[in-house]
């Protein structure tokens, strides 16, 4: 695979609203044809970070540049960039076809060109027969399909969709969410996301970065966020995790740790480099976590917990155990087809472990 | 509880249509009966019923006043419009904790009976007026300018007057604009004449077409503005009706003048809610027209 293009560079942003400090010394490189999405809580400056790229927002310091040449004092509608608004913000007065066949209208594209380009874009998105109808008279997602359809008919070498899909329900914004990834691969255009959900972060991007109160927390693909997440915040933003107390006992070399948690010593692996004495997180994914009957053989050692909850979530049994110390551990466990009897009991005494290396050790913080 | 709600919606709308039928109802209906009635020196008015007045309303004469009337209402209209739209967006564009303020400073002027900030007028552009003294002393011209007593004055005192009426709903329509909507229009990469022109203007044409007839309708009838400051010569509507009842004593005549711009105001407002109509059920303007 060839060394991939960088098509933006976001230098040293940052912007301050009164004393509240929205975007602190943010630095980014988003490649040419990649999915990236931009995802945190809300306030993070995401979406500011979104509205700088387009123009629409002013930055206090930094440089942006697109292709190389900056474009930190291009007005928005002279970028060859274009927006999904979170509210789509289609033009109310116009049909379909008008809005969009606006952007080409604005660049002076000639009026026989305009019609085709248009009717591509809306059978794209799948809404060829509706290119007359006013967007009042469309569903919530059929607006928002037109919305995109008005952003890609410009061919823009850069997409920003912000919160595009968080007006949907469930459903739809599962559909949404392929035909999103879908139409990505068609177009080779750079696509840059912005959500505050995790779940559709995860699936559609080829990369993230999460940020919290205007700075980058983590950057990579889906999966090295999920498995490895750089510190406390990424790991429970991104799913559900269990977080257990420790302490390094001894070290072993090679990022191999002698661990204390709850009671026991285990060997443990961590990215971080730790000394004998330091308190540590160790984090689970539910996931991860197994439970056993407590009268079968165990050849390995085991925490000792008590079912407090089951929930019942069709693919997954979820149990919440309550460990000697108090602590709560979630275990979602897949259904076994062989095993009839697997279930537990309120109250039951549970032997939990899980598998040596999936957990992830961070310093600990409070 | 939905007796008590019950109650007072029925005292409340009985109330109000009371009022109306008393007050509006019955005089307009009196108005038009009385402009199909002779005129009678004794009585004010007699039989027989004939549409005599009606007929003479036809006179070139009067035709011209009402053509008259027309183009100075239309052209305070049009000049309220270039001046009141500007206005409003500057108001729109203020923080929103100014915003009220500079509504009220609008309205404030209505606390002064109109009448009296006609003479006002009256003494801005007389011949001995500030205006006048002010040119003459710095030597611009050598004898006054002939400023008061013109359909000028009228139209600025239409103006003057009536400014108000154009402001406020073009700062109601334009105060509900979406801004996000210029966001994407800037997005989409349209400058900022063509967001005026396609997006500012079309969203607010309900604004518009309120401001504009809430100039218009009133300018036709403001037989005091022209009476202080257009002198004999140009006549509104609203002279003509005022001479009939009150110096000619024809009230069959002024009665029928009276209908004709009622009729002729129920006209444009039913151009208005047509139009209203068209821009809210079907979003309007058509974009295709670029």
């Amino acid at each position: 695979m060839n060394e991939p293009r960088a098509l933006l560079n976001l230098n040293h942003l940052s912007k301050t609203y009164g004393s509240n400090r929205v975007l602190d010394n943010f630095d980014l490189t988003i490649f040419d044809g990649e999915f990236f999405t931009l995802l945190g809580p809300s306030g993070c400056g995401k979406t500011t970070v979104l509205r700088m790229i387009a123009g629409l927002e002013d930055t206090d310091t930094g440089s942006i540049q697109l292709d190389g040449q900056d474009i930190g004092q291009v007005p928005a509608e002279k970028r060859p960039i274009n927006t999904v608004f979170q509210s789509y913000a289609l033009f109310p007065h116009m049909t379909v076809f008008d809005n969009v066949a606006f952007g080409l209208r604005m660049s002076g594209v000639a009026k026989e060109e305009i019609a085709p380009r248009v009717a591509e874009a809306l059978e794209m998105v799948r809404l060829g027969d509706f290119a007359q109808r006013k967007p009042a008279q469309l569903s919530g997602g059929q607006q928002q399909r037109v919305a995109i359809a008005r952003a890609v008919v410009n061919r823009p070498k850069l997409l920003l969709l912000d919160e595009s899909l968080s007006a949907l329900d469930y459903k739809l914004r599962q559909q949404m969410q392929i035909e999103l990834k879908r139409l990505q691969r068609k177009l080779g255009i750079t696509f840059v996301y912005v959500t505050h959900d995790q779940e559709e972060a995860l699936s559609m991007s080829d990369r993230v970065v999460v940020m919290n109160k205007g700075k980058v927390q983590q950057l990579g693909t889906p999966r090295e966020i999920y498995e490895q997440p750089a510190n406390l915040f990424v790991a429970k933003f991104i799913g559900e995790i269990n977080q257990l107390d420790g302490e390094i006992v001894a070290v072993d070399g090679n990022h191999e740790y002698e661990v204390k948690v709850e009671g026991l010593q285990w060997r443990l692996h961590a990215e971080h480099n730790f000394k004998a004495g330091d308190k540590v997180n160790v984090l689970l994914r539910p996931e991860d976590v197994r439970v056993e009957y407590i009268d079968d053989p165990h050849p390995d050692q085991y925490l000792v917990g008590e079912v407090v909850e089951r929930n019942y979530k069709g693919k997954t049994l979820d149990s919440l155990i309550r460990l000697p110390s108090g602590i709560e551990v979630i275990a979602s466990e897949f259904f076994d087809e062989d095993d009839p009897s697997f279930d537990y009991s309120l109250n039951q005494k549970v032997a939990i472990k899980w598998v040596p290396g999936w957990e992830v050790v961070l310093p600990h913080e409070v | 509880m939905k007796s008590s709600v019950g109650q007072f919606r029925f005292w409340a709308i009985g109330l109000a249509s009371v009022w109306l039928t008393l007050f509006v109802f019955f005089p307009n209906l009196l108005v038009i009966l009385t402009s199909f009635l002779t005129r009678d020196p004794q009585a004010t008015v007699s039989l027989p019923i004939n549409a005599d007045s009606y007929v003479r309303t036809l006179d070139l004469l009067y035709l011209q006043v009402l053509w008259d009337s027309l183009r100075m209402s239309l052209l305070a209209m049009v000049f309220c419009l270039v001046v009141g739209y500007p206005f409003a967006m500057a108001i729109v564009s203020l923080p929103k904790r100014w915003q009220p303020v500079i509504v009220f400073l609008v309205i404030l002027p209505f606390w002064t009976n109109s009448l009296v900030r006609t003479y006002a007028i009256q003494f801005i552009l007389g011949n001995q007026g500030i205006i006048n003294k002010a040119l003459l002393g710095l030597g611009l011209i050598d004898k006054p300018l002939q400023l008061l007593y013109t359909q000028f004055a009228v139209i600025l005192g239409l103006c003057y007057i009536l400014l108000p009426f154009m402001v406020l709903p073009l700062y109601s329509a334009l105060e509900k604009l979406d801004v996000r909507l210029h966001h994407a229009a800037k997005d989409l990469g349209a400058g900022p004449l063509s967001r005026f022109w396609h997006i500012t203007v079309p969203l607010t044409s309900p604004g518009i077409v309120a401001g504009c007839l809430m100039v218009l309708l009133p300018a036709m009838g403001m037989f005091y503005i022209s009476d202080l400051l257009g002198g004999a010569k140009n006549l509104l509507l609203g002279n003509v009706i005022k001479t009939q009842f009150l110096h000619t004593r024809d009230w069959p005549f002024g009665s029928a003048f009276s209908v004709i711009l009622i009729v002729l105001l129920g006209f444009m407002l039913w151009l208005y809610f047509r139009a209203s109509r068209f821009v809210s059920k079907q979003g309007g303007l058509n974009g295709s027209d670029f």
